[in-house]
C-alpha cells in the first residue's frame, strides 16, 4: 500500500508533504439556475406585453411626469412633504421617547397621552381636520394673555392683552399645515421606535458615562443615542418611505401641489389614466429608491464600532447566485 | 514586588473616602448591613469576600451609581450625594451628583467602553465634554495614557477591534483621563482570559506606585498580598476583618475569612491556574456553608 502515492491529498499520505493552499471547487447550486431561468422567461413576456399593448402608453407616462405641475407637486408635496413631516417626526419623537422614559412623571405622562392620541387617529381624518375643521373652529389665534379678552371686555379695556393674531383659516390650507399634521402624526411613531432604541443600549454605558461625571443631558446626547441610532434607523427608512406615500394624503387639507393629485386629474382630463398612474408610480419608485441609498449610509454611519455592513466584506449577490468565491 | 507603604501620611490626615454604618438594600434584600471603612490617600485598598457579600454594591454606592438607605459616605470631606442643611439631608440635583463623581474613577467588569468611539476618543469624551478642555489637549492627555498603559498604536481602534486586556486597559485609561482623586476597580480581571490577566494587572501595579488611591475588589491573592496596603474581608454584608494583607491573608482571625481563603487557594490549585475568581456568577455562598440572607 505505501508504495501507491494517494492523490487526494491526506495528511499521512507518507510524501512528507505538508497540504497546500485550498483551491476547492464550490458546492454546486443548480436550482439558482433553475430559478433564474424561469423569471428571465416571465420578465421578458412582462415586457413583451408592455410592448405589444398600446394600452400602457409609455410615451405619455414619461411626458406626463414631465410636466411642470406634475414636477412642482412632486418637488412641493412629496418630496418637501416628506422631508419636513419627517424632520419634525424624527425630532419631535426622539424628544417623546425621552420624556416617555425619563422619571419626571409629568412629562412621561405627556408623552404617553401624545402618543396615544395621534397614533390612534388616522393620517387623512387627521389632515381633514387641520385643513377643514380648525379652521371653523378657530378662525383664528390671538397670541397674547391667558384670557386677556375676556378679563378686558369684562373690566371695559380698550386693550384685549393680545400681542399677535394669527390668520388660522388662510394658513390652515397651506403646504406647512399639512408638514405639521403628517410630522405630528409621525412624531408618535417615531417615539415608540425611539424608546426602543434607548432602551437596546446596554445600562453599562449611562453607567460608565455618569461614573465619568457627564451629567444626564450629555450621557444621553453624545453615549446613548448615537448608540440607539443603529436600532432606530432601519425602522425610520421604513417610517420615510412610508412617509412618501403618504404625503398623497395632503390632499384631504386640500393641497393640490403634490405628486399623485397632479397626475390624477392630468389622467381625469385626458382620459389616458393608466399612463398617468405609470407616471405616479415611476416617480414614486425612483424617489423610494434614492432613499433607499441614503439608508444604507446612514446605517453604515451609525454602525461604526458595530461591525455594520461597509466593514465585513459580503460577497455580492451575483457572486453568491453563481456560487463563486466566499464561503456558502 | 514591594508593598508601598505610606504610614507617614495615614493616620495623620482625613480619609479621602470615610464610609459611615452604610446600609443598603434590594427590595427586602438587605445587602450592606452597616458599613463602616476609611481609606487614606495614596492607600491601595483591595476588597475581599464570597459572591454576594456586597462588594459590587459597596463599591457602587462611593460613587452613587447606587443610593444609600442609610449612613454617610464622605469621598475628600464631601458628602456624597447630599447636603446636609442644619442636620436635615437634602437630594443633591444630577449636575451636582456629576460633578462629585468627577473625582472618582471606576473600572467596570465588563470594561463599558463606549463601542462608537475610537480608543482615543473614548479618552477625550468626558474631559472635552465635561471639564471642557480643548480636543487639542485633550488628544494630547489621551495619547499620553494611552501611551502609559501600553497600547499608544490602538489609539485609532474601536473597542471591537481590541482584546479584552487592550480594552480593559483603554477603559483604566480613560478612567484616568479624568485626573480622578480614587480609582475603584470592580474584578477588573474576572472577565479576561487568563493568559489577558497580567496585563492589566500590571496597569494597576503601576498605578498603585504611582500613588493613587484604590479600592479593588478582586480574587487575585497575588495582587492584593503584594500590591495592597490593606485588605478587607466582607462577608453577608458586614466587614469581618481587615488589616495588614500579609496578616489577614495568612494568619485570618475569622473563621468565615478562614474558609473563603482555603476554598479560594483549593481553587488556586486546582485546574483554574491564574484565573482566580474568573467564575464569576457563580454563588459561592453555598459550598463554604456560609449563609448571607
Ligand atoms: N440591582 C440589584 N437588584 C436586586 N438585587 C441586587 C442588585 N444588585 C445586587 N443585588 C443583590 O445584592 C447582593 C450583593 O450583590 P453584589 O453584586 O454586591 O455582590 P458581590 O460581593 O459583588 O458578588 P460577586 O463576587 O459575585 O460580584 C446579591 O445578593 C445580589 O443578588
Ligand atoms: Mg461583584
Amino acid at each position: 500500500m505505501s508504495s501507491v502515492a494517494p492523490t487526494g491529498g491526506s495528511p499521512v499520505d507518507g510524501t512528507g508533504e505538508r497540504p497546500g493552499p485550498i483551491h476547492a471547487r464550490p458546492v454546486p447550486h443548480p436550482w439558482r439556475w433553475v430559478a433564474l431561468a424561469l423569471i428571465a422567461v416571465l420578465v421578458a413576456m412582462l415586457i413583451s406585453s408592455f410592448v405589444t399593448n398600446p394600452k400602457w402608453d409609455f410615451g405619455f407616462a414619461l411626458q406626463v411626469m414631465n410636466f411642470r405641475p406634475v414636477l412642482n407637486g412632486l418637488l412641493l408635496g412629496t418630496i418637501v412633504g416628506t422631508i419636513g413631516a419627517m424632520i419634525l417626526g424624527v425630532g419631535l419623537g426622539i424628544v417623546l421617547a425621552i420624556m416617555r422614559l425619563s422619571s419626571n412623571p409629568v412629562l412621561a405622562g405627556v408623552a404617553a397621552v401624545y402618543t396615544w392620541f395621534f397614533r390612534s387617529i388616522p393620517r387623512y381624518v387627521l389632515l381633514f381636520m387641520i385643513g377643514t375643521g380648525i379652521g371653523y373652529l378657530y378662525p383664528h389665534v390671538d397670541i397674547g394673555v391667558p384670557f386677556g379678552q375676556q378679563l378686558a371686555s369684562a373690566l371695559g379695556w380698550s386693550n384685549d392683552l393680545t400681542f399677535w393674531q394669527v390668520d388660522i383659516n388662510a394658513f390652515s390650507t397651506t403646504l406647512l399645515a399639512g408638514i405639521l399634521g403628517l410630522g405630528f402624526s409621525e412624531a408618535a411613531y417615531m417615539a415608540e421606535i425611539a424608546r426602543a432604541g434607548i432602551l437596546s443600549v446596554d445600562r453599562g454605558q449611562t453607567e460608565a458615562a455618569q461614573a465619568l461625571g457627564m451629567p444626564p443631558s450629555r450621557t444621553m446626547m453624545r453615549v446613548v443615542l448615537p448608540q440607539a441610532m443603529r436600532v432606530i434607523v432601519p425602522p425610520t427608512g421604513n417610517e420615510t418611505l412610508a412617509m412618501v406615500k403618504d404625503t398623497s394624503l395632503l390632499t384631504a387639507i386640500p393641497i393640490g401641489t403634490e405628486l399623485f393629485y397632479q397626475t390624477t386629474i392630468i389622467g381625469q382630463r385626458t382620459l389616458r389614466i393608466m399612463p398617468t398612474l405609470v407616471a405616479a408610480i415611476a416617480w414614486y419608485l425612483i424617489i423610494c429608491s434614492i432613499l433607499m441609498v441614503g439608508q444604507y449610509y446612514l446605517e453604515r454611519y451609525f454602525g461604526r464600532g458595530f461591525g455594520a455592513p461597509g466593514q465585513t466584506k459580503r460577497d455580492s449577490t451575483v457572486k453568491r447566485l453563481l456560487g463563486v468565491g466566499g464561503s456558502h | 514586588m514591594a508593598r508601598r507603604h505610606a504610614p507617614t501620611q495615614h493616620h495623620t490626615d482625613v480619609p479621602l473616602v470615610r464610609a459611615v454604618n452604610v446600609t443598603k438594600s434590594f427590595h427586602d434584600n438587605q445587602v450592606l448591613k452597616g458599613i463602616d471603612i476609611d481609606v487614606h490617600a495614596g492607600e491601595v485598598v483591595s476588597l475581599l469576600g464570597p459572591s454576594g457579600s456586597g462588594k459590587t454594591t459597596f463599591l457602587r454606592c462611593i460613587n452613587m451609581l447606587e443610593s444609600i438607605d442609610g449612613g454617610r459616605i464622605f469621598v475628600d470631606g464631601e458628602l456624597m450625594g447630599y447636603e446636609d442643611r442644619g442636620g436635615t439631608l437634602h437630594h443633591l440635583p444630577d449636575k451636582a451628583k456629576a460633578a462629585q463623581r468627577r473625582d472618582i474613577g471606576m473600572v467596570f467588569q465588563r470594561f463599558n467602553l463606549f463601542p462608537h468611539m475610537t480608543a482615543i476618543d473614548n479618552l477625550m469624551e468626558a474631559p472635552v465634554q465635561v471639564k471642557g478642555l480643548s480636543k487639542r489637549d485633550a488628544r494630547e492627555r489621551a495619547t499620553e495614557l494611552l501611551d502609559k498603559v501600553g497600547l499608544a498604536d490602538k489609539a485609532d481602534a474601536y473597542p471591537a477591534q481590541l482584546s479584552g486586556g487592550q480594552q480593559q486597559r483603554v477603559a483604566i485609561a480613560r478612567a484616568l483621563a479624568m485626573e480622578p482623586k480614587l480609582m475603584l476597580f470592580d474584578e477588573p480581571t474576572s472577565a479576561l482570559d487568563p493568559e489577558l490577566v497580567g496585563e492589566v494587572l500590571n496597569v494597576m501595579r503601576d498605578l498603585a506606585q504611582a500613588g493613587m488611591t484604590m479600592i479593588v475588589v478582586t480574587h487575585e491573592m497575588s495582587f492584593a498580598r503584594e500590591v495592597c496596603d490593606r485588605v478587607v474581608f466582607m462577608d453577608g454584608g458586614v466587614v469581618v476583618e481587615q488589616g495588614d494583607p500579609a496578616q489577614v491573608m495568612v494568619n485570618p482571625q475569622h473563621e468565615r475569612t478562614r474558609q473563603f481563603l482555603r476554598r479560594l487557594t483549593s481553587e488556586q490549585h486546582g485546574d483554574q491556574g491564574a484565573d482566580i475568581g474568573a467564575d464569576q456568577g457563580v454563588d459561592h455562598s453555598a459550598d463554604t456553608g456560609v449563609t448571607n440572607s
